[in-house]
């Protein structure tokens, strides 16, 4: 018991020291940290409760995906009909249900719509199932069904592109340190410090910006658009600005060009000083964007965006150098806000925000205040009554609470972990059950000494008995921290990890620490009886 | 010096004697618990049942009947007000509108806070949730099932370690500190939302990091004294565990107080969930759990061959051996 080798007392003393230092640069403001050259050692985050801030949990909207996956899939096999020698004759094309069905007029034909049909789907999954189920059914009618792995492949590859597109808008708002990560197969999770309203940030990214130009129908009647009955190859679409009235307007189907062919877009004024949003078009864009003009000159065409048409204007005349101007009723912030989308990108699939948390700065401020007092008198009431329960023994168990407080603190920023509201309960809470292990153990030694046992026999009896019982009550605490970690939502889950952190660290400082200065003093002093 | 000392030396309380009475009241308490529970519900916070919920903070302390008129005015659904905190903070809860669009969640929010502004100038919104039904449906399956996974898994845990009469009677106690807990929240209407769910499982891991203290000392005494009556060795082991139970308690219950106390209002009714907890579990600690051994007829005898013993040599070298 009293042989204590020194290599054992320098790696408790080192391993403690680099646990106290790692914790430093988190007290100090990030310049300071720099000044003492500590600044590279990591620090701990503050979580959006503490700091104030967004945070935003958004779903793909699978239905719309699955939508778009069909209308997509009718484009190709329209195209692909069209191409075939002889071309194929299909009509009375159908989506509902999630599916996509037509008729082969000429029914030899069958056969061969489905060869090219199938040559349109890919293989998907790793069962060699492909991403559409192909079946005839009344010996005319083709069908595509999406598969169940053809259906999970457009979500994922869907949502790698939208976490994409969501990250360039939040950085190009200048927000700073934004967390933008994917959660499970259809969610993204943003988290935005600082941020007092997160107003824009939601409309920042609940716009899907997809930008369309297409050709006004002039053909349609009043009647047609009012009734919502396009002519063939026209469609109505919502128009909430129209000056002529009637908020909704009959476009051509095809689109003469659309926001993929966009190389830039920037918030400017038009020529009556109103906001407007200047686009520049990728080099194929601008000459098919000229040719259009050229052809069209003297009518109108819509710019429509996700579905709505934010304006018609007439083409005055050819555009040729590859620039436009897309006019509408914008403030400077929205025009701003829709250049930010359209330079960003179009969301593959639409999101929705399912669960939105906000904390404004100063109650964060306030709460690291009030968690910071609160802790402190904890540590100071629990220190003092330690030390007057078990004397020397207490103090001993004091100076390890202490260097726990800031061990915990150190593996937390080595982690990179977050330190959050519940969390600082977390810590309250440590400091109350780290010092169980010493009164564990204190209570162990007076026990031993009253059975009439020596000064080192009582200590060595009592840190042996006690912990055995203080490594499966920590075991149990575990088993609980653990099971909060993993299904824990993010509060709950910074409480957990400063509890799990500090039933490691405390075992440390509580147990082997404190049998370190037990020891020592019983070499140094040699008493014959313990005032425990 | 003379040191404190809240347990005086050679206490002996007969714990098992009373054990029936003991039994009686807690299942009284906890069939109470339960009654409150079924009657008055929990006052779910937005986590759960989904919603919105804006904390608004007034220069001075509101009626409550006025803010609740404003915002009843306002069409945006029923409200539901809550002082919390300090007096000048209110939180107000409503349904999430039926329009999933995305500006809708922000109208309710404006035109909530627009309205309070001009009849309560210098108000403040610091905090806002919304939360979505699919999304807090979710949460509360997650939060149930974390709290079955913990009192399962513990229990079993404990039924491993050692005989089965002390998975079974850490089982019953934990449940039991559970049901206490819930049934304060049914009775007080404080809000139950996902902090205190963390509560709960800190309670539970509280509460039986309790139980096996004194498991443990049971045990021990029963290697030792093999001769002795389950009855007086259960006494003895609560006994001699007792300074550290009452100790460890206090020590839990002076921080937790000065987060009470200093910590601010966002988690006050975490703090007071886990105060409960520790009050309720040091009694099932103390008055139930050992006590159920004998009811579960646990026998010296069965302890001659000891054949887990050996799962404890590592255990025991937590420190360098002397």
């Amino acid at each position: 018991m009293l042989d204590f080798p020194r290599w054992k007392v320098w790696s408790i003393v080192i391993a403690i020291a680099i646990g106290v230092l790692l914790s430093l640069p988190s007290f100090v403001p990030e310049a300071t940290a720099a000044r003492w050259g500590i600044g590279g050692l990591p620090r701990i985050n503050l979580g959006l409760d503490l700091s104030g801030g967004s945070h935003l949990m958004l779903e793909a909207d699978t239905v719309d995906l699955a939508k778009q996956n069909v209308a997509k899939m009718e484009e190709q096999v329209r195209t692909e009909m069209r191409r075939a020698d002889p071309p194929i004759d299909i009509g009375d094309i159908s989506t509902t249900g999630g599916r996509l069905s037509f008729f082969v007029r000429n029914g030899a034909l069958v056969d061969a719509a489905v060869e090219r049909v199938r040559t349109l789907t890919q293989p998907s999954g790793m069962t060699g199932q492909r991403d559409w189920d192909v079946q005839v059914v009344d010996s005319t009618r083709v069908v595509l069904t999406p598969t169940e792995e053809g259906l999970t492949a457009a979500t994922k590859s869907a949502m790698a592109v939208a976490t994409e597109v969501v990250r360039k808008r939040i950085d190009e708002m200048g927000t700073k340190e934004p967390t933008i990560i994917q959660q499970g197969d259809d969610r993204i999770i943003v988290q935005v410090p600082g941020l007092q309203d997160p107003a824009a940030l939601k409309a920042l990214i609940g716009k899907t910006a997809k930008l369309e130009f297409k050709l006004v129908d002039l053909a349609a009647t009043a009647d047609q658009v009012k009734s919502g009955r396009a002519p063939v190859g026209s469609e109505i679409l919502p128009y909430p600005d129209n000056p002529a009235g009637v908020p909704a307007i009959a476009v051509k189907r095809r689109a003469i060009l659309t926001g993929d062919e966009l190389i830039d877009a920037r918030q400017s004024y038009d020529q009556n000083n109103r906001p407007v949003v200047s686009i520049s078009f990728s080099s194929a864009g601008g000459l098919k964007f000229a040719r259009v003009t050229t052809e069209n000159t003297g009518k109108p065409f819509a710019m429509i965006l996700d579905g709505r048409v934010i304006s018609a204007p007439n083409i005055n005349e050819p555009i040729l150098g590859g620039q436009a101007q897309i006019s509408g009723n914008f403030t400077v912030a929205s025009a701003n806000e829709l250049a930010i989308s359209l330079r960003s990108g179009k969301l593959p699939v639409a999101l929705k925000v399912v669960e939105e948390r906000t904390v404004g700065p100063d109650l964060g401020a306030d709460s690291i205040h009030a968690g910071i007092l609160a802790s402190t008198i904890a540590a100071v009431a629990v220190v003092i009554f330690m030390a007057l329960s078990y004397g020397r023994f207490g103090i001993y168990a004091d100076i390890a609470v202490t260097l726990n407080i800031f061990i915990i603190l150190g593996v937390m920023a080595l982690l990179n972990a977050t330190l959050t509201l519940p969390g600082i309960a977390g810590f309250v809470l440590t400091i109350g059950t780290a010092v169980d292990a010493n009164v564990l153990i204190n209570e162990r030694i007076r026990e031993e000494q009253k059975r009439g046992r020596n000064p080192t026999q009582a200590i060595e009896l009592g840190y042996k008995e006690a912990s055995r019982t203080i490594f499966e009550a920590n075991v149990t605490h575990a088993i609980a921290g653990l099971i909060m970690f993993l299904l824990g939502s993010g509060q709950v889950k910074g409480f957990a990890v400063v509890l799990l952190i500090g039933i490691a660290t405390s075992v440390f400082t509580a147990v082997v620490f404190t049998r370190m200065l037990a020891v020592g003093w019983l070499r140094r002093a040699r008493p014959t009886v313990l005032n425990v | 010096m003379r040191l404190l000392k809240l347990v005086p030396d050679n206490t002996n309380i007969g714990f098992v004697r009373v054990r029936v009475v003991a039994f009686v009241i807690t299942a009284l308490l906890t069939i109470a618990a339960v009654g409150a529970f079924g009657a008055r519900g929990l006052n779910l916070g937005v986590d759960f049942v989904g919603g919105l919920m804006v904390e608004a903070k007034f220069t001075a302390p509101p009626s409550l009947d006025k803010v609740r008129t404003n915002i009843d005015a306002l069409g945006v659904g029923q409200g539901s007000l809550q002082q919390f905190g300090d007096p000048n903070s209110v939180s107000i809860r409503l349904p999430l509108p039926a329009s999933t669009d995305e500006g809708a969640n922000n109208a309710v929010v404006n035109k909530v806070s627009a309205s309070l502004r001009k009849e309560f100038p210098g108000v403040t919104f610091p905090r806002y949730d919304t939360v979505s039904g699919k999304v807090s449906g979710e949460l509360i399956r997650n939060g149930l099932l974390a709290v079955v996974l913990a009192v399962v898994g513990i229990a079993i845990f404990s039924w491993f370690r050692y005989e089965w009469q002390f998975g079974v009677s850490t089982f019953v106690a934990i449940v039991h500190d559970v049901l206490m807990t819930i049934g304060f929240f049914a009775i007080t209407q404080m809000e139950f939302d996902l902090n205190i769910v963390a509560a709960v499982l800190t309670i539970i891991g509280y509460s039986i990091n309790d139980k096996m203290v004194i498991d443990d000392r049971i045990r021990e005494n029963m290697r030792k004294f093999r001769q002795m009556d389950m009855k007086a060795l259960i006494d003895l082991s609560v006994n001699e565990t007792l300074p550290r139970t009452v100790m460890t308690s206090l020590t839990i219950m002076l921080a937790l107080a000065s987060m009470l106390l200093f910590g601010g209002h966002v988690l006050r009714g975490f703090t007071a969930a886990m105060m409960l907890g520790i009050i309720v579990g040091t009694y099932s600690s103390v008055y139930v759990s050992s006590s159920l051994l004998i009811t579960l007829g646990l026998q010296p005898a069965k302890f001659d061959a000891e054949p887990k013993d050996n799962a404890r040599a590592g255990a025991e070298r937590v420190g360098p051996r002397g």
